[in-house]
């Protein structure tokens, strides 16, 4: 039951929560991108071991969307920042994440 | 080998005196400090990268092979997980290749000359809706026309089978009737494991524990070996057969896949006289229970909802599993949870693994199995070999490739609900 | 104190209410209380609490419970229990208890009521703390209490501290992520039949805080030598306690074996108890402190580098004498004793501190693996923490070095019946690592989860020289591994964890606000989610089919009504709905005029169609989507997500009214008719109120929205009202409709309604992987404009020619319903060499259509709408039906009905 800090309301359970996956991956322009670019956007997101910086919903709260550094290794809780404002540091060394080539 | 433990016809409830578990043998498998170099190296010394190592060596006769395991072998999911084995999955191309592996498994005892306590007790997956039956109906007339055995049961017919059940109308989701499997069933997940590493290492295959693959050796978009925690190894080929952690290794070699790794809980009780003899599942109310050869209750849980790699969940996954299974079953009102664990699930969008080749040359990879892929280890195992072995995919995991995630041809074994054990 | 009896194994037994069953069993003299396992061999109590492997029993009277230890039941009036083997049993009657959960949020958890424990608690509230203090004993003093002693007066302020609470029976038995910790509170089971009635038995304790201090305390550990297991063995300090303190009176000869001063104290404790003791044999060269002292002082012989390597039995399989060896010289002596009092060193509780991976550290000095921590959310106390207050001075010792066949009774772990042989079979076998060992061995899956013999097992693997990589190292556990547990502490019962979230609770229901109505009226429901819906309406004597062909016939040439209120309802407003409703949804909706409704059709973004519903525009900037019953949650959530995190410059507020707002649906060709003698204020004729409109009307001084929407190609009127009147309107309804012969009708006949008509049910007639186009639904694909999903379409499988699509199908016995769900095969299709028959689809939808006179089907077939009029076979077990392709609109296809 991992203690999640909503912007708006605060520490609350993570079952009042519904998870979002890797925060920061905006819609492209679908007509801008070949169908291999495409396909990536609809089903890669990151799934690094350690920090990432991911999508949550408070849906049984405030209904509202944000992103938070969370740890996938040791689930410790870094900062929460909302939707398009900037993202804070990384709270340690982001893991293994995204195509080294 | 037949089952000497399962005395009992199936639904009769009784009381059993423990059997011993008969005695392992008195050698399993040679750990080995690395070689310089193999022809081929699988990364991941679990249930499938195991059996891919034993057919490389039995049915394509390549034998300078190693496995190469971070940990402990076969700690990862396959010491983890409720075991349960069937065949009947919706599509046809899931159905093959899940079926051609329990074909393997009603033979595997034989061919690795260990026993695994493989047994085809039957397994139910219930239905609890006018739609959920409706799914599950489609579900067994597809089975019909890929020849797997698979029944249409009414509640009082699970009833029949599963005495301790309840059937009645006034729990909250009450069972409509059930598919029943009776050639699926449950195995003893290490001694898979263990009769595979030694079945390989008896046929010279290199098992070599504690050495973690940290990257690899490709040069002009091809795989010449892997860089480990014990140093570099040279290798031909490579299979990645890393289940909880092939998006990273498939990152360190340079490209991306479609997985999400979640945690993924399950839990025994203490050893309980006989009372059910069938593996029950159902998706709708999250049950997947049977009871093991010793005596203990086994039960898988749901997924926690966030990416993780500590091989550890909510509890309150746990607590709501068990509201659900005493809806079903209140005779487990005083059963205990003795121990609970996670593991880690490799998930793909469509909920069906990858098999087949990767943009590296030479580099494998067999990956999203997620919450079912214990059943797959024989199967799995045979087309990994194959796919290594000739550098295409087999008939039955070419369906499996990763580009159909570009193309759009998903496999989508969702099912109705959640966990698809 | 009073004394009460109890049975066990059917004999009634005497026992001071409230202290441990195994006492009161020690002291009538059982001190073979089971048999093991698998081994059959005489077994008694060795311990004083949880750690207790051997003594467990399944309580018959009560709750009835599986398996517990006998060391930490307390005994009250009229307790009843039955010894097991090991393998408990689950009665068949039902549980009668009640079990509940607490959610709690504190300052300061403590674990723990020893000394260390109730420092640390008063130190946190020195500190302005609040704090709670959970300990599994009936009181507080932990060690102390199998001491005799009293709390220090000190300590005893703590517990009366107002800003402390202090929760006996209560274990901790799982810490995990951000300090939160399940713990398990036994309320009544103590009491009896004295319980209050009502109150919960089993109580889980959810908590939340900012610090927790692990003050647990330690196990004491046994030692591996040959017959270790015969009755009248037992931990010294457990024995020790039961004498003491429980007046044990049986043992007339006892003989200590110890490591560390704690075997010297508790032979002291014997001695004075009046059990003398022949000698304390000690495995160090040399002790002193003033435990050893003062058994030196009471005139104990000790005899240091000796140790224990073997036991004797008598007839019945307890003990009558151990064979001591002495280390220099190897000489053995075999001296009798009915009392084996073993004290093998301290085993601090590290599991709920490796529940979230902290790694327990091997300290030589202590023998023992323990956990410092001591960060501001998490510190361990006492004992784990390396705080042993005595002067201890252990050896790290696990056993003599014993020969095979004494290794084939020497147990590790007492309840699995695993020894020191088949440890070194595993290591012979190839295994290392102790994960492999354990496995091999099946050491510590049992009851006590290895307890005393997690620490055996690293210990013996010690004396074999071997560590995880197979070398040789030295002798250090530090090499061999390190303790780690995994959650519950111990273990707990099923009903506890599952609460009260059972029957009507396990998950909450949704009716609407017609439902008691239905209810009488007879209705068979079905659950659609959480929901409960009418399925159809029988009426007396009247069977599913002709239910339904009764309720399909009244819509089609009477006026039937239905409760439609579980749709999905999303209230959506703001300057740029219209625009967002175009991405959303695949067709149009900024050009819907005002007060119009449009069926709408949402893909999500791969290209599979995922939900739909008709819309209404209520004003320039406002909408009214409804969304299918189950799929309400899951469009909000996705309208959310877009708005929020994609489109941020869209101003669109969304609202879900799915229980604001209460849906009838009245249909048929007399609706009109009907409805019009109930609203006055607006006029429901073709031309004044035209198809795919919306109005405002009052019905006896109610407003309501009605929608000329027909989901059944029927004409029909959709009336919305506030929830709270939608009863009020039904009933209305209901008596105008007397004359009407209007006819209640449920999802069934609504199924079968729109199937006739060739609309699709998401979720029925499609299975996640379906487009708008192979739903034959091109003309819901706006070409004009971006929306969701749209790109997926040109990817190259989604544009695939051969793909499965929706089309009607004809049986050739029309009277024969194909099932749902079958599939289809071409005409003279036959399993290949493997026994599989390739198909071309399969029938998602399938009734009798009363209107027809026969029976139909809708389905999914590759390249179908390239197919009209051919025939195909449905294989059904051994029969084949044949049935022929046609277009997905069974009645109207010109529309002219719903006017
Ligand atoms: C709780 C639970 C219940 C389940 N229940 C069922 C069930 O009832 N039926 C069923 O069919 N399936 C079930 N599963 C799923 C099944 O366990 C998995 O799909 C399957 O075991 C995965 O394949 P594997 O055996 O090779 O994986 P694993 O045993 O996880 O093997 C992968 C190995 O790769 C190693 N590795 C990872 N990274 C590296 C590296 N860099 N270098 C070297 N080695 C590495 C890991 O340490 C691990 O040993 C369950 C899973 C869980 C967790
Ligand atoms: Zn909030």
């Amino acid at each position: 039951m991992l203690y999640i800090p909503c912007p708006h309301c605060g520490l609350r359970n993570e079952t009042e929560f519904h998870y979002g996956a890797e925060a920061g991956v905006a819609y492209p322009d679908p007509n801008a991108l070949a169908d291999s670019e495409w396909a990536k956007y609809l089903h890669i997101r990151a799934n690094p071991k350690g920090w990432l910086a991911e999508r949550w919903v408070h849906f049984a709260g405030c209904g509202r969307w944000f992103n938070l550094w969370r740890n996938t290794v040791t689930h410790e809780i870094g900062p929460a920042y909302l939707p398009f404002t900037e993202q804070p540091k990384a709270p340690g060394n982001i893991g293994q994440e995204g195509p080294k080539a | 080998m037949t089952n000497t433990n399962d005395t009992l016809a199936p639904g009769t409830i009784g009381r059993r005196r423990a059997a011993a578990l008969p005695e392992q043998p008195p050698q399993l498998w040679k750990s080995v400090k690395p070689k310089k170099a193999y022809d081929i190296v699988i990364v991941g010394g679990g249930g499938h990268g195991l059996a891919t190592a034993y057919y490389l060596a039995k049915n394509h006769g390549l034998t300078n092979i190693a496995v190469v395991e971070k940990g402990w072998l076969a700690g990862g999911n396959t010491a983890r997980n409720t075991t349960i084995i069937r065949s009947n999955y919706l599509w046809d191309e899931s159905a093959a290749i899940y079926e051609h592996s329990l074909k393997l498994w009603e033979t595997l005892e034989e061919d690795l000359g260990y026993e695994m306590f493989f047994s085809q007790r039957g397994v139910l997956t219930l239905a609890h809706s006018v739609s959920d039956v409706r799914l599950k109906r489609r579900n067994l007339y597809a089975n019909a026309l890929n020849g797997i055995d698979s029944e249409w049961l009414t509640p009082e017919e699970v009833k029949k089978l599963v005495p301790i059940i309840n059937i009645s109308e006034d729990v909250r989701y009450p069972v409509h009737g059930a598919t029943y499997q009776p050639r699926g069933g449950i195995a003893k997940h290490d001694w898979v494991a263990w009769g595979y590493a030694k079945a390989a290492s008896d046929l010279g295959v290199d098992i070599i524990q504690g050495t973690e693959v940290t990257g690899f050796d490709i040069r002009n978009n091809k795989v010449h070996g892997v860089h480990t925690s014990q140093g570099t190894i040279a290798a031909g080929k490579v299979g990645l057969v890393a289940a909880g952690h092939s998006s990273l290794l498939a990152n360190l070699a340079g490209f991306s896949i479609p997985i999400q790794s979640r945690p993924l809980q399950a839990l025994v009780s203490p050893l309980l006289e006989q009372v059910l003899n069938t593996v029950v599942m159902s998706g709708a109310v999250h049950v997947y229970v049977s009871q093991a050869h010793k005596g203990e209750l086994v039960m898988g849980a749901g997924t926690d909802a966030f990416n993780s790699y500590a091989q550890r969940g909510g509890f309150h996954v746990i607590e709501h599993q068990l509201a659900a299974a005493l809806e079903l079953f209140p005779i487990f009102s005083r059963a205990q949870v003795l121990r609970t664990w996670g593991g880690i699930v490799d998930i793909a969008p469509d909920a069906s693994p990858i098999i087949g080749v990767t943009p590296v040359e030479n580099l494998f990879i067999n990956a999203g199995w997620g919450t079912g892929g214990f059943k797959a280890t024989p199967g799995s195992g045979w087309v990994m070999a194959h796919t290594i072995a000739h550098g295409t995919p087999h008939e039955l995991n070419k369906p499996f490739a990763l580009d159909r995630f570009l193309t759009g041809h998903l496999i989508d074994e969702h099912g109705a609900a959640g966990v698809a054990h | 104190m009073s004394e009460i009896s109890f049975i066990f194994d059917d004999n009634i037994c005497k026992g001071q209410q409230g202290e441990p069953m195994a006492a009161a069993l020690l002291r009538s003299g059982l001190l073979s209380i089971t048999n093991s396992t698998y081994h059959s061999r005489p077994r008694g109590v060795i311990g004083l609490g949880v750690e207790e492997p051997n003594a467990l029993v399944q309580l018959v009277s009560g709750t009835q419970e599986s398996m517990r230890p006998a060391t930490i039941i307390e005994v009250a009036e009229g307790l009843n229990a039955r010894s097991l083997t090991g393998i408990g049993a689950l009665p068949e009657l039902p549980d009668e208890a009640r079990y509940d959960k607490t959610n709690r949020y504190v300052d300061t958890l403590v674990i723990g009521a020893g000394v260390a424990g109730l420092k640390a608690a008063d130190k946190a509230i020195q500190a302005g703390y609040q704090v709670l203090l959970i300990d599994d004993q009936p009181g507080p003093g932990g060690h102390l209490r199998h001491l005799g002693t009293g709390l220090p007066v000190a300590l005893r302020d703590v517990l009366t501290n107002n800003k402390l609470t202090y929760v006996p029976r209560c274990t901790a038995v799982g810490l995990y992520d951000q300090n939160y910790i399940v713990a398990v509170e036994r309320r009544s089971d103590h009491l009896g039949g004295a319980a209050p009635a009502g109150r919960a038995r089993i109580r889980v304790w959810h908590i939340r805080t900012d610090r927790v201090v692990l003050a647990p305390g330690a196990f004491q550990r046994p030692l591996i030598f040959a017959n270790n297991d015969r009755p009248g063995i037992m931990l010294s300090h457990a024995a020790a306690t039961y004498v003491a303190i429980h007046g044990v009176q049986i043992f007339k000869r006892a003989v200590v074996v110890t490591v560390d001063n704690q075997g010297h104290r508790d032979a002291l404790r014997l001695h004075q108890a009046g059990v003398p003791v022949q000698a304390i044999y000690d495995v160090r060269p040399a002790a002193g402190g003033a435990s050893v002292d003062a058994a030196k002082a009471a005139g104990i012989p000790i005899r240091f580098r000796t140790t224990i390597l073997d036991t004797v039995s008598n007839e019945e399989g307890t003990l009558q004498s151990v064979i001591i060896q002495d280390l220099d010289t190897n000489e053995i002596v075999e001296t009798t004793a009915d009392l084996l009092a073993v004290s093998g060193g301290w085993t601090p509780i590290a599991d709920l501190a490796t529940h979230i991976g902290i790694k327990p550290k091997w300290s030589e000095e202590h023998a023992a693996f323990l956990v410092h921590h001591g960060t501001d959310q998490l510190q361990t106390a006492g004992m784990l923490a390396g705080d042993f207050g005595g002067d201890d001075d252990p050896a790290v010792f696990f056993g003599p070095a014993l020969d095979d066949e004494q290794a084939r009774h020497a147990y590790i772990d007492l309840q699995r019946d695993a020894t020191l042989h088949e440890l070194r079979r595993a290591v012979g076998a190839g295994l290392h690592s102790i994960e492999h060992i354990k496995r091999y061995t099946t050491i510590g899956t049992s009851h006590d989860q290895g307890k005393t013999s997690g620490m055996l097992t690293i210990g013996a693997l010690c004396q074999l020289n071997i560590n995880s990589q197979g070398g040789n190292s030295g002798l250090s556990p530090a090499d061999v591994g390190t303790l780690s547990f995994r959650p519950p502490y111990v273990p707990v019962p099923f009903a506890a964890l599952a609460g009260r979230e059972r029957g009507p609770l396990s998950d909450p229901i949704r009716i609407t606000p017609v439902h008691q109505w239905h209810v009488e009226a007879g209705a068979i429901f079905e659950d659609v989610g959480q929901w409960k819906r009418p399925w159809y309406f029988p009426k007396q004597g009247e069977s599913m089919e002709d239910a339904v062909r009764r309720e399909c016939m009244a819509a089609r040439e009477g006026v039937a009504v239905m409760d439609a209120s579980t749709l999905g309802k999303i209230d959506i407003q703001g300057p740029d709905a219209a625009v967002f409703l175009d991405r959303i949804y695949t067709n149009m909706f900024s050009t819907l005029p005002e007060g119009q409704c449009r069926y709408g059709l949402m893909c999500k973004a791969d290209g599979i169609a995922f939900d739909d519903g008709v819309t209404t525009r209520l004003g320039k900037n406002h909408f009214l989507m409804t969304t299918t019953t189950g799929g309400a949650a899951g469009v909000l959530a996705w309208l959310e997500e877009w708005l929020q995190t994609e489109w941020p410059d869209l101003k669109v507020y969304c609202t879900s009214v799915t229980e604001h707002i209460s849906t009838i649906a009245l249909v048929g060709p007399n609706s009109r008719q009907l409805l019009q003698e109930l609203v006055k204020d607006i006029d429901l004729s073709k031309t004044a109120f035209p198809f795919m409109h919306s109005r405002m009307a009052t019905i006896d001084d109610i407003r309501v929205r009605i929608a000329r929407i027909s989901f059944s190609g029927e004409l029909a009127f959709e009336i919305n009202v506030a929830w709270g009147h939608a009863r009020y309107i039904w009933e209305r309804l209901w008596t105008l409709g007397r004359p009407y012969d209007l006819t209640a009708y449920g999802t069934e006949t609504m199924h079968v309604l729109r199937a006739e008509k060739g609309y699709i049910i998401i979720g029925q007639d499609t299975d996640g992987t379906q487009t708008p186009y192979d739903l034959n639904m091109s003309w819901v694909v706006s070409k004009k404009k971006e929306f969701i999903g749209k790109r997926s379409f040109r990817l190259p499988y989604l544009q695939a020619t051969a793909r499965p699509q929706l089309v009607g199908l004809l049986p050739e016995n029309g009277e024969e319903v194909i099932p749902e769900g079958a599939y289809i095969t071409e005409l003279n299709a036959h399993p290949d060499e493997h026994g599989k028959t390739s198909h071309t689809g399969f029938v998602t939808s399938s009734y009798y259509s009363p209107t027809l006179g026969r029976a139909f089907a809708l389905a999914l077939v590759a390249d179908g709408l390239n197919r009209m009029g051919e025939e195909v076979a449905v294989p059904i077990g051994k029969k084949v039906l044949h049935a022929t392709i046609c277009d997905s609109v069974f009645i109207d296809k010109e529309n002219i009905r719903r006017d």
